[in-house]
């Protein structure tokens, strides 16, 4: 009914004050709306659609790694067990480890971002939304594409920092490493592109007056990760295309014995990884610093502090990556200094550990279950942070590095500083995502058994790895004496395992028959709070106006701009500093072609393990792809 | 429910700690200076660490004690002292525990006067161990075990032929990577007589698990008898069985991966098995060297060792007995 009305009152060029407000939802709905069903499904460049499946498929990998997880520790939980060959096994660790860093952590992180960011700085859509349904494609190919690998006995098996040579054409024999290395330029693919969007989409699209200091903390979180990424991806790409030309073409890069140098991969490696373990703590830290003042009733204790702490971290995070080559034989001068880079990290963390007890004390901290994930966080994080303080000190590294110390401090990092505060980040968000809450009381449940489960289960490798037990080994012998230990450890992997099978229950019952969700259940202070749960397909009706740090709570009524065309997707592009509008931005329709680019890209990456022709011939169809892509339209971009 | 499980678990808990008892691969009981100093900074860590963690909790705990008193201004202004004080305690702390690193770091100083000079090499996965000696008919090459002699400063040659390895033997020493392509050192010296295990600590393939060493320490005298022995050739024959044996030996594939000195033997792409029987293990650390479980291994190492790189060597059970008699008297 309102349909037709409108068809007929929407001219070119009409504007949010051209039509009455009761059918301004309704005409956005119509312009803004993706179509149901298969097309709608490929199409779509809605960064929520996007984001919630970014979401949901990397909480899938992470399932996945977890299944895997138990696997090794049904193997390692007595001496000399025969459950797994040690061929099966060298898989199993190896796809753990890529599947959880490259298709869950540093994906899952980018996911909420790209959900939750355009929501926050009051935008809507993320910038280049093309790119970004290109980017899920490709991380979701990619994936798989390891998977199948994996299926096919065709896993890579070298770890999943593939050190050459082991990972080199001599010694890694087979697809199997191939299959690896393509595996990152997918996944890295992916996350420039979701990098990029979230630079722009932060620098230029936030609503009027989000000026640099009332920017969320998650969005400066996201934006210090975003050109983290940025920065460090190219090494990677680099360290992991050499691999497959050494592999594929008879380079040497890596090949000592015709001038290559097996260390260098070390470097371009770690180059990467380290700043990527930032690339997945940084948005936690933005997760907590969202859902600490929320639940403390009171705003951040220190933002200025805070922001300087998050591009500290991401600074310092890319002079550290040589404690991770303690033990190669480095110079001593070098080891010394990069003790010192790593050691000198734990002052920002600090920082930021301080600013949030503050907040703690200074509020009224109301335990809810995302709350209680971020106690969580505090007491295993800490616990994570310091044994990387001990870590950092060369002479300490040299008796646990590669031991199962170094994999407790990681679990201890990873889990207990990302995915805590993320879980706690989805009991958060998920009432605005799909309008439902998630069950207080299985929350607490959940909270419980995922702590209890997760340092019964890793505080003992700390001990096991001082006694002796190196990493990646598929069994150990009686006499050592690390059956005992590595017993309970598998036990108390099935409660933690129990406490996520739980969560995933929650969440789909929730999702199912949660109670219904407000528009602000939790009485938050940031802009995705004030749109409806779950929001429009346009986000905000009109452009909110921003005039302090939460908005929420400062104004009873939320300004907001005027003006926009709403007979085309279009957005408000506003300074970098002071958020001043700048322009009015047409923002893409659907389209099909990212979805193509997507899949012609992946044949040409897979083929090319098997033939560098692939190169040549897999370009085509990529081109035509593009130019599908960026034909021009038939009516000009810009009238106005 | 949940509580049954935690009466179930409770015996659990003891057995693990009886664990840490008696154990020859820890580096919690050092039995050297170089480990010792580790362990001194591991605890020292830990203790700082564990405190600093304690102090954490109970400011969380004091922030959800007081949580249903509103803060007032003044709170405030006081808040951000104390953070700035914590800040400046993080700083001061994190000095000293750099500088305590570089304390211990330089108590491991690699350039001893007289080192035994031992260079280890590795394989996938097996060690070569050759003893240096300035003179070179003093020098010979073993595997898979070393002896050092008591309170004297042992110098590892470190590389490998193939892919990276860790030589680990943390009783002793941290570790250090042995790198195709490059030369690194580790100085080891032992205090207390006894075997410490060392392991290979840095993923090396198919069976990286098995990739152990003995290391031996034992007192001048002994170390010098059992150096002496080692550059002798291999010991002849003294029955016809052992004799048989070792014609097979040399005349079969055997020979084209193993060295035995005084035999036409002289393959380098397995272990030197010249007094293969006056070492404590075989396969690396896996099995206890007697003429059973060499004769188990030659039968088939590759169910003993999944994916080793000795195959299977077709034979009769004539041609099993005499060959892994004679090894067993190649002490
Ligand atoms: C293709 C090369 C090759 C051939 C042929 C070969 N071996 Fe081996 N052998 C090896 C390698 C490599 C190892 C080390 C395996 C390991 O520990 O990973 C080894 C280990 C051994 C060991 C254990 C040594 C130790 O100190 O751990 C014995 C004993 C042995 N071989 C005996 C034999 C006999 C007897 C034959 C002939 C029937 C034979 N080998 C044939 C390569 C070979
Ligand atoms: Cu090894």
């Amino acid at each position: 009914m309102s349909g037709s009305y409108l068809e007929q009152v929407v001219q070119p060029d009409t504007r949010d004050t051209d039509i009455p407000p009761r059918l301004l939802g309704p005409q956005l709905e119509r312009i803004w709306g993706t179509p149901r069903g298969l097309w709608g499904f490929l199409t779509t460049v809605d960064h929520k659609r996007i984001g919630q499946r970014y979401i949901v498929t990397a909480f899938i990998f992470l399932a996945m790694g977890g299944v895997l997880a138990l696997l090794m520790r049904l193997q390692l939980s007595g001496p000399e067990r025969r459950f797994i060959d040690p061929d099966r096994y060298n898989q199993i660790f190896t796809m753990h480890g890529t599947n959880m860093m490259f298709l869950f952590a540093v994906p899952v992180m980018e996911a909420v971002a790209v959900y939750i960011v355009p929501l926050m700085v009051g935008t809507r859509n993320i910038a280049f939304p093309r790119l970004n349904a290109f980017s899920y494609w490709m991380f979701l190919i990619g994936g798989l594409v390891l998977w199948v690998g994996f299926a096919l006995d065709m896993g890579p098996d070298v770890g999943w920092f593939a050190y050459v040579p082991l990972s080199g054409p001599q010694y890694g024999a087979g697809k199997r490493s191939d299959i690896w290395a393509q595996m990152i330029t997918f996944t890295e693919i992916a996350a420039l592109a979701v990098a990029v969007e979230l630079v722009v989409t932060i620098l230029k699209q936030r609503a009027p007056g989000m000026t640099l200091d009332r920017i969320p903390l998650f969005v400066w979180a996201m934006l210090v990760t975003a050109f983290a990424v940025i920065c460090a991806m190219p090494a990677i790409m680099i360290a992991s295309t050499s691999l497959i030309l050494d592999r594929l073409v008879g380079t040497h890069f890596f090949n000592p014995s015709e001038g290559g140098d097996v260390l260098l991969w070390q470097h371009l490696f770690w180059f990467f990884g380290h700043p990527e373990v930032y690339i997945i703590f940084l948005p936690a830290v933005g997760m907590i610093s969202s859902i600490i003042p929320t639940f403390a009733r009171r705003p951040i204790v220190g933002y200025l502090p805070l922001v300087l702490a998050l591009i500290a971290t991401g600074i310092l995070a890319f002079g550290l990556w040589v404690h991770h080559m303690f033990v190669t034989g480095l110079p001593r001068l070098g080891e010394s200094f990069f003790t010192a880079s790593s050691m000198a990290i734990a002052v920002p963390n600090g920082i930021q550990i301080f600013c949030w007890l503050a907040t703690l004390v200074l509020g009224r901290p109301v335990l809810k279950t995302p709350m209680l994930f971020i106690l969580a966080f505090f007491f295993t994080f800490v616990i994570g942070g310091l044994s990387g303080v001990m870590v950092a000190s060369v002479p300490f590294d040299t008796q646990v590095h590669d031991t199962y110390f170094v994999v407790a401090h990681f679990h201890y990092v990873l889990i207990g500083g990302a995915v805590f505060p993320l879980m706690g980040a989805v009991y958060y968000w998920f009432p605005k995502i799909t309008g439902r809450m998630m069950s207080e009381r299985i929350g607490r449940w959940v909270v419980g058994l995922v702590v209890v489960g997760f340092n019964l289960t890793f505080f003992p490798m700390h001990i096991l790895g001082l006694q002796g037990m190196p990493r990646r080994i598929y069994t150990y012998q009686p006499e050592l004496g690390w059956g005992p230990l590595n017993l309970f450890v598998s036990l108390s992997g099935c409660i933690l395992a129990a406490g996520f099978v739980l969560f995933f229950f929650d969440v789909v019952r929730s999702m199912r028959s949660g109670a219904p969700a407000s528009d602000n259940p939790w009485q938050a202070a940031t802009l995705e709070w004030a749109t409806s749960s779950p929001p429009p397909s346009y986000n905000f009706s009109r452009i909110p106006v921003v005039t302090s740090a939460n908005p929420l709570w400062d104004a009873t009524i939320l300004p907001a701009t005027r003006g926009l065309r709403v007979e085309r997707r279009e957005l408000l592009v506003t300074t970098v500093v002071d958020a001043e509008p700048q322009a009015r931005e047409s923002s893409p329709s659907d389209s099909i072609w990212p979805f193509w680019a997507a899949v012609t890209t992946s044949v040409l990456l897979v083929s090319s393990i098997f033939t560098p022709w692939a190169v040549v011939w897999g370009a085509i169809p990529v081109t035509f792809a593009l130019i599908g892509w960026f034909w021009p339209k038939s009516t000009p971009e810009d009238l106005a | 429910m949940i509580r049954r499980f935690w009466r179930r678990m409770a015996w659990i808990v003891p057995l693990a700690c009886s664990a840490c008892g008696e154990t020859f691969q820890s580096a919690l009981q050092p039995a050297g200076p170089h480990a010792a100093s580790l362990a001194r900074l591991i605890w020292s860590f830990t203790a700082i660490c564990g405190v600093i963690w304690l102090l954490v909790m109970l400011v969380l705990l004091f922030a959800l004690w007081r949580r249903h008193r509103p803060a007032e201004a003044r709170h405030e202004r006081r808040a951000t002292a104390i953070i700035g004080a914590a800040v400046a305690a993080t700083v001061l702390i994190i000095t000293g525990l750099t500088l305590m690193s570089y304390a211990a770091t330089r108590g491991l100083s690699d350039d001893a006067p007289d080192p035994v000079v031992i260079r280890v090499r590795g394989y996938q996965w097996w060690w070569e161990v050759t003893y240096a000696d300035r003179r070179p008919e003093r020098t010979f090459v073993t595997a898979n075990e070393i002896h050092i002699p008591l309170h004297r400063p042992v110098r590892l040659e470190l590389t490998a032929a193939d892919v990276i390895h860790s030589f680990w033997v943390p009783n002793l020493a941290g570790k250090q990577d042995l790198i195709p392509g490059r030369n690194n050192t580790l100085t080891i010296v032992a205090d207390a007589p006894g075997t410490y295990r060392a392991q290979c600590a840095e993923f090396c393939g198919l069976q990286h698990a098995h990739m152990a060493l003995p290391v031996i320490a034992e007192d001048a005298a002994a170390f010098d008898t059992w150096r002496q022995a080692q550059l002798a050739e291999a010991p002849a024959p003294v029955t016809a069985e052992q004799a048989a044996g070792r014609d097979f030996f040399t005349a079969g594939p055997c020979s084209a991966c193993h060295t035995v000195r005084g035999t036409s033997a002289a393959g380098r792409l397995g272990p030197d098995l010249t007094h293969v029987a006056s070492r404590q293990t075989i396969a690396a650390g896996q099995l206890p060297t007697t003429r059973g479980s060499l004769a188990a291994w030659i039968a088939d190492p590759q169910t003993i060792k999944p994916g080793n790189n000795m195959p299977l060597v077709p034979m009769t059970p004539d041609q099993l007995q005499s060959v892994s008699a004679w090894l067993a008297s190649l002490r």
